[in-house]
């Protein structure tokens, strides 16, 4: 197919500006939502990737007195242990992104992937796909990921998978109906006329597509994705002692949390400031990514 | 209506059935052999006795035998038998459901107490000083895990107030008083999410109604403002919430889970909770069960006032 006439059959590519990205990052710290958001998401990031730089202690060392208060050497003071607060939670933060990572990434891929080819093939893949979607919608999430995590034996790997798995359906029903939409549109027809197979129509046609609800989708599916993850180590069904979770560290910190607040007080602070500053992207990337669905507020 | 509701009745079916299938592929895919994982490695079992725990579980049997058989009983209202008490499930249930449920039923009111004339207010006052507080708070209240809520709220009473609600699970018919203390905290930390939702969605769906044409044209024939924002405005932009409300009733079942853990509530989430704990799996397969079609069952109930509420809908 010559380029011309791809460009005439692509009528979303004419309209994209050129830097789609750059348009993209500009309108999100334009808005003061989406600054705060990308401004928090980096820096847990950072925090994340410079860990062993950053912290001040080794996560698993036990250099102090148990249950000092903040203040000193220990920022945020120590845990029952006496391991310096600050750095479990600077490392906590890996604990944290990788299952964010790791479990939306298997749901992107499982869900993904049946939703594509349901909104493809349709027939019985897609009726086959719509059922088990329905059923896995029948459970509420956590009680499934709870049931999940709890029958496989609780670790930080299985709740990674049991998040990814009940997480995957979502992403099934958020790809089929775009796929679905594009398959039908003449401009498809017209390229598998020139003889351009599926990994073609796809990477050329749907992809960019379904780009923008899955971007946003993904975003908050990691928001939620790490409260999950949270909510499963503070049951103890998650992140296994003593590594250094935000959820394990406000599970066992709350027994002592009387005698010594802060180690309940700053993990749980960390997953909220985490989880704001994800949901506070994911707001301002649906407003940058669809102009349809931008709300009054500036 | 007649029609249709038959019609979401019979596509429960395959739902309901499909819902027990995962359930049953869940236990059966316990790790390593559950009889030996149920046991621990304190008794050791004659080969007899391993049989009789296997022929217990159904473990004897290839999946879909064990499958038609547990539906069989589960058809019959036996929902099996906790290992450790041996008590039948069903009776388990429907001796946790009161607890969960009062603590559900007291969330969404008070979610509703606050974020409805919250949001109506924000969305009539649109970028007013009253619609930035609320979308602070709608904010927070989706960010904040509730079980972080719930630990600050046990923190701060306890430890700044001095306030302590019984230990021990009060029935709200034994004493009224001593049971709404002790759901105080539970409800407070469950419905701040809710609460959050429950905002952001009138606030969004009342501005979309506003800009409509009957209310304008109810504007002009010169109805009191009141009059438009409550029986033309407000009725109208009512509905989506009320859906956004039936997805909750998913996240207010999983919440129980966490926060009956926390104030030690022995609802339906304790029990499955504790059921996993103690390798009492009977006890978390019918808890799960019941959860998912409680929550099925609810959304039909929500789609159903939804159709009735606007006669726009018609689904036969």
């Amino acid at each position: 197919m010559t380029e011309a006439a791809t460009a005439l059959m692509t009528p979303g590519a004419a309209r994209r500006p050129r830097s789609g990205l750059a348009e993209i990052v500009r309108h999100v710290i334009r808005q003061p939502v989406g600054l705060v958001g990308v401004l928090l998401v980096v820096g847990f990031i950072v925090l994340a990737v410079a860990a062993p730089l950053i912290s001040p202690f080794d996560p698993l060392a036990q250099p102090s007195k148990r249950l000092q208060p903040p203040g000193g050497a220990h920022l945020l003071g120590t845990d029952e242990f006496g391991r310096d607060v600050l750095s479990r939670i600077i490392y906590g933060s890996r604990v944290s992104f990788q299952v964010g990572v790791i479990s939306v990434g298997i749901a992107l891929v499982i869900g993904g992937g049946l939703g594509l080819v349901s909104g493809y093939y349709l027939g019985l893949i897609d009726s086959l796909v719509g059922r088990v979607v329905d059923i896995m919608f029948a459970f509420p999430s956590v009680i499934l990921i709870v049931a999940i995590s709890g029958v496989l034996g609780p670790s930080m790997t299985t709740a990674m998978m049991a998040i990814g798995i009940v997480y995957s359906p979502i992403f099934a029903r958020i790809v089929r109906g775009p796929t679905l939409v594009v398959m039908q549109q003449q401009y498809v027809e017209g390229a598998r006329a020139f003889g351009a197979g599926w990994v073609r129509i796809v990477a050329r046609y749907v992809l960019p597509n379904i780009a923008a609800p899955v971007i946003i989708q993904t975003t908050l599916s990691f928001s939620t994705a790490i409260l999950s993850e949270a909510t499963l180590s503070f049951l103890g069904l998650g992140t296994q002692p003593p590594d250094p979770s935000w959820g394990t560290m406000l599970g066992s910190g709350r027994k002592f949390m009387e005698l010594a607040p802060w180690v309940a007080v700053y993990p749980g602070l960390a997953i909220a400031l985490a989880v704001l500053g994800l949901n506070l992207l994911g707001d301002a990337l649906r407003d940058a990514l669809d102009p349809r669905l931008r709300r009054g507020r500036t | 209506m007649g029609k249709y509701l038959l019609r979401r009745l019979i596509l429960l079916v395959p739902t309901l059935l499909g819902i027990s299938a995962l359930v049953l592929v869940l236990m059966r895919s316990l790790p390593g052999d559950a009889v030996d994982v149920l046991i621990g490695t304190e008794i050791s079992l004659g080969p007899e006795q391993r049989r009789a725990l296997y022929r217990l579980f159904g473990l004897d049997t290839p999946i879909y035998l064990h499958f038609l058989r547990w539906l069989g009983e589960v058809l019959r209202g036996n929902l099996g038998f906790s290992l450790r008490t041996s008590e039948p499930m069903t009776r388990v249930l429907m001796q946790r459901l009161p607890i969960t449920a009062e603590l559900a039923v007291l969330s969404v009111c008070l979610s509703w107490l606050l974020a409805i004339p919250l949001g109506v207010l924000s969305a009539v006052r649109r970028n007013g000083a009253l619609d930035f507080v609320s979308h602070i708070i709608g904010l927070l209240g989706l960010s904040i895990p509730n079980f972080w809520l719930a630990t600050m709220l046990l923190l701060v009473t306890s430890l700044y107030l001095d306030w302590q609600s019984a230990l021990i699970w009060v029935s709200p018919f034994k004493d009224l008083w001593a049971n709404l203390q002790q759901m105080l905290l539970p409800v407070l930390s469950l419905s701040a999410v809710l609460m959050a939702v429950v905002m952001r969605m009138m606030r969004s769906s009342m501005l979309e109604v506003l800009g409509q044409d009957y209310v304008r044209t109810a504007r002009s024939k010169g109805l009191r403002e009141r009059v438009v924002l409550i029986r033309h405005a407000f009725k109208n932009a009512a509905i989506p919430v009320i859906t956004v409300q039936g997805i909750q009733v998913g996240y207010l079942l999983g919440g129980a889970v966490v926060i009956e853990q926390i104030f030690g509530m022995p609802g339906i989430g304790w029990l499955i909770l504790n059921g996993i704990y103690q390798r009492d799996y009977p006890v978390v397969q019918a808890g799960v069960l019941f959860v998912a079609v409680v929550f099925v069952v609810v959304n039909l109930l929500v789609d159903l006032i939804y159709a009735y509420l606007d006669p726009r809908i018609r689904y036969d």
